[in-house]
């Protein structure tokens, strides 16, 4: 058996706000594979941002092990992270060629080969053709691609997604989902995906960790057999609808 | 194509706009045969351009300069203070409070305060341009840099970027639409405080001269020196707008 990518045990972080205590996460543990994308599901408030803020390297973990990187994987938290937003957070004084190159400049990487890459991720995330356009001339799906070409441009071993389609209307979501699907294949990248949607989450995933609010904790962590490649079809398959109602069960929802 | 049609049609009658009220000042004047002393015709205007004891253009040069330089004094000074309260929010905490009460100082009261303090000339005048420049500057800037969206932060700081990159990356570009909205404020308030000052106490400059001829009656005279005043006012005014334009990408601009 190979050597887990993240391997986490027992994390726990809280937040102190105004002298109370709030449990943000509690005794997360979960191991994640070099190449899975790996759903995160659960209510607001069940520490699903929170736990990527520390695989990210942002906040400490209060108590628990946190180990990125592998053997055969290695992982240098400075360069090897990777973050999409809800928001696209696009500089909208920037062409979309520059948006995608940020991480690169910040990194110091060199510049001539990082345009190349930049131009090559543009492509693979179908915005060829719009690298010298502003952010306000792209829809809101095409601002979310370039948002995703951005976190891929320093080549990251992870790349950290916070409910990326959350701010899309449905049919652009299915759409970003199988999006999503082709670009996960062709880069190989480790994926975490944060999301509100328990069918996004089963769809996408190799598997699903299902986490619950109040108090905030782990509830599941749920292998998703679904062959692959994934299609809108199986959305209606009879093993879709079973990993869905588990989860809707975990959550209390029904 | 449109749209620089739209441009275009906005832009003459913009020059209608003033060619129009030009004619109706010559029409009040040569109709209504007012006083020249009272109100003096757009010629008898120009004709005082020609009076050469009044040094139009040392005072001219003497008053645009204490503007320009209260005017960048206030710029250096405001974005300088508001970057490091983004970085210090103990600072900012301190500080804030005290400078929106300050701002609600009138600053043209401060005038014979700053006289004392700094006797009369060039200098204290370009204070004056300062005091009341700077506040809108630094508010605006302040609240630009604020601006920027956490999570970009966040993406900054996942790649270990330094405080400096993200302010010249990030929060300075971010915040350029707000700091020239201040600028803009700051450029009419400028010229203001400069005039106000000369008023008060000064040897030279436009408002000194206005003074001068206050007391000969020379109307024609005053009018070219508010005429003069408000194109310094204008050349900085559209100065700030042209590098405006050369800086902050066209939706993010701030009226």
């Amino acid at each position: 058996m190979t050597e887990s990518f993240i391997h986490l045990a027992g994390v726990s972080k809280a937040y102190r706000r105004g002298g109370e205590t709030h449990l943000a996460i509690s005794d997360a543990t979960f191991d994640v594979m070099p190449g899975e994308l790996v759903s995160l599901v659960g209510p607001s408030g069940c520490g699903k941002s929170t736990l990527l803020k520390v695989l990210a390297g942002l906040h400490p973990q209060d108590s628990g092990e946190v180990r990125i990187g592998s053997s055969t994987h290695a992982f240098d938290p400075a360069r090897d992270v990777g973050m999409v937003f809800q928001a696209p957070l696009l500089l909208k004084w920037r062409r979309i060629l520059q948006n995608v190159l940020l991480p690169a400049e910040i990194l110091g990487l060199p510049m001539a080969e990082a345009r190349e890459r930049g131009r090559a991720l543009l492509r693979l995330v179908g915005l060829e053709g719009s690298e010298d356009k502003y952010p306000y001339e792209l829809s809101g799906g095409m601002q979310q691609r370039a948002a995703i070409a951005r976190a891929l441009v320093h080549d990251p071993k992870l790349v950290l997604m916070d409910e990326p389609f959350g701010a899309l209307d449905a049919l652009t979501r299915e759409k970003m989902n199988l999006e999503l699907l082709r670009i996960w294949k062709e880069s190989g990248k480790t994926i975490l995906f944060v999301t509100h949607g328990i069918s996004e989450a089963v769809f996408l995933g190799t598997r699903v960790i299902v986490m619950t609010a109040g108090p905030a904790r782990m509830a599941d962590n749920i292998p998703i057999e679904l062959p692959r490649p994934r299609t809108l079809d199986m959305k209606t398959h009879e093993m879709f609808g079973e990993y869905t109602r588990r989860i809707y069960r975990l959550l209390g929802m029904e | 194509m449109e749209a620089s049609s739209n441009t275009l049609s906005r832009t003459v009658l913009a020059v209608l706009a003033h060619l129009a009220l030009l004619a109706a000042w010559y029409l009040f004047v040569s109709i209504g045969d007012v006083p020249k002393y009272v109100m003096p015709s757009p010629q008898a205007t120009v004709r005082a351009l020609f009076e050469e004891n009044y040094n139009w253009w040392l005072n001219t040069g003497v008053t645009a300069l204490e503007i320009f330089v209260g005017y960048f004094l206030a710029l250096a000074v405001g974005v300088t203070l508001a970057l490091l309260f983004t970085w210090s929010q103990t600072l900012e905490a301190f500080f804030m409070p005290l400078l929106v009460s300050l701002n609600m100082i009138p600053k043209v009261a401060l005038g014979p305060l700053i006289i004392v303090w700094f006797k009369y000339g060039i200098f204290p005048n370009s204070m004056m341009a300062f005091s009341i420049a700077v506040f809108p500057i630094l508010l605006t800037t302040a609240r630009g840099l604020r601006e920027t969206e956490p999570e970009l932060l966040d993406l900054v700081r996942a790649l270990r970027g330094s405080r400096w990159q993200v302010f010249t990356k990030i929060q300075l570009p971010g915040a350029l639409p707000y700091i020239f909205s201040g600028m803009k404020v700051g450029a009419i308030l400028a010229v203001a405080g400069a005039i106000v000052g000369e008023f008060l106490s000064s040897d030279k400059g436009l408002g000194y001269l206005m003074l001068q001829v206050q007391v000969t009656l020379d109307t024609p005279a005053m009018f070219m020196a508010v005429i003069l005043i408000t194109l310094i006012g204008v050349a900085l005014y559209g100065s700030v707008l042209l590098l405006e334009r050369l800086l902050v990408a066209k939706d993010a601009r701030i009226a």
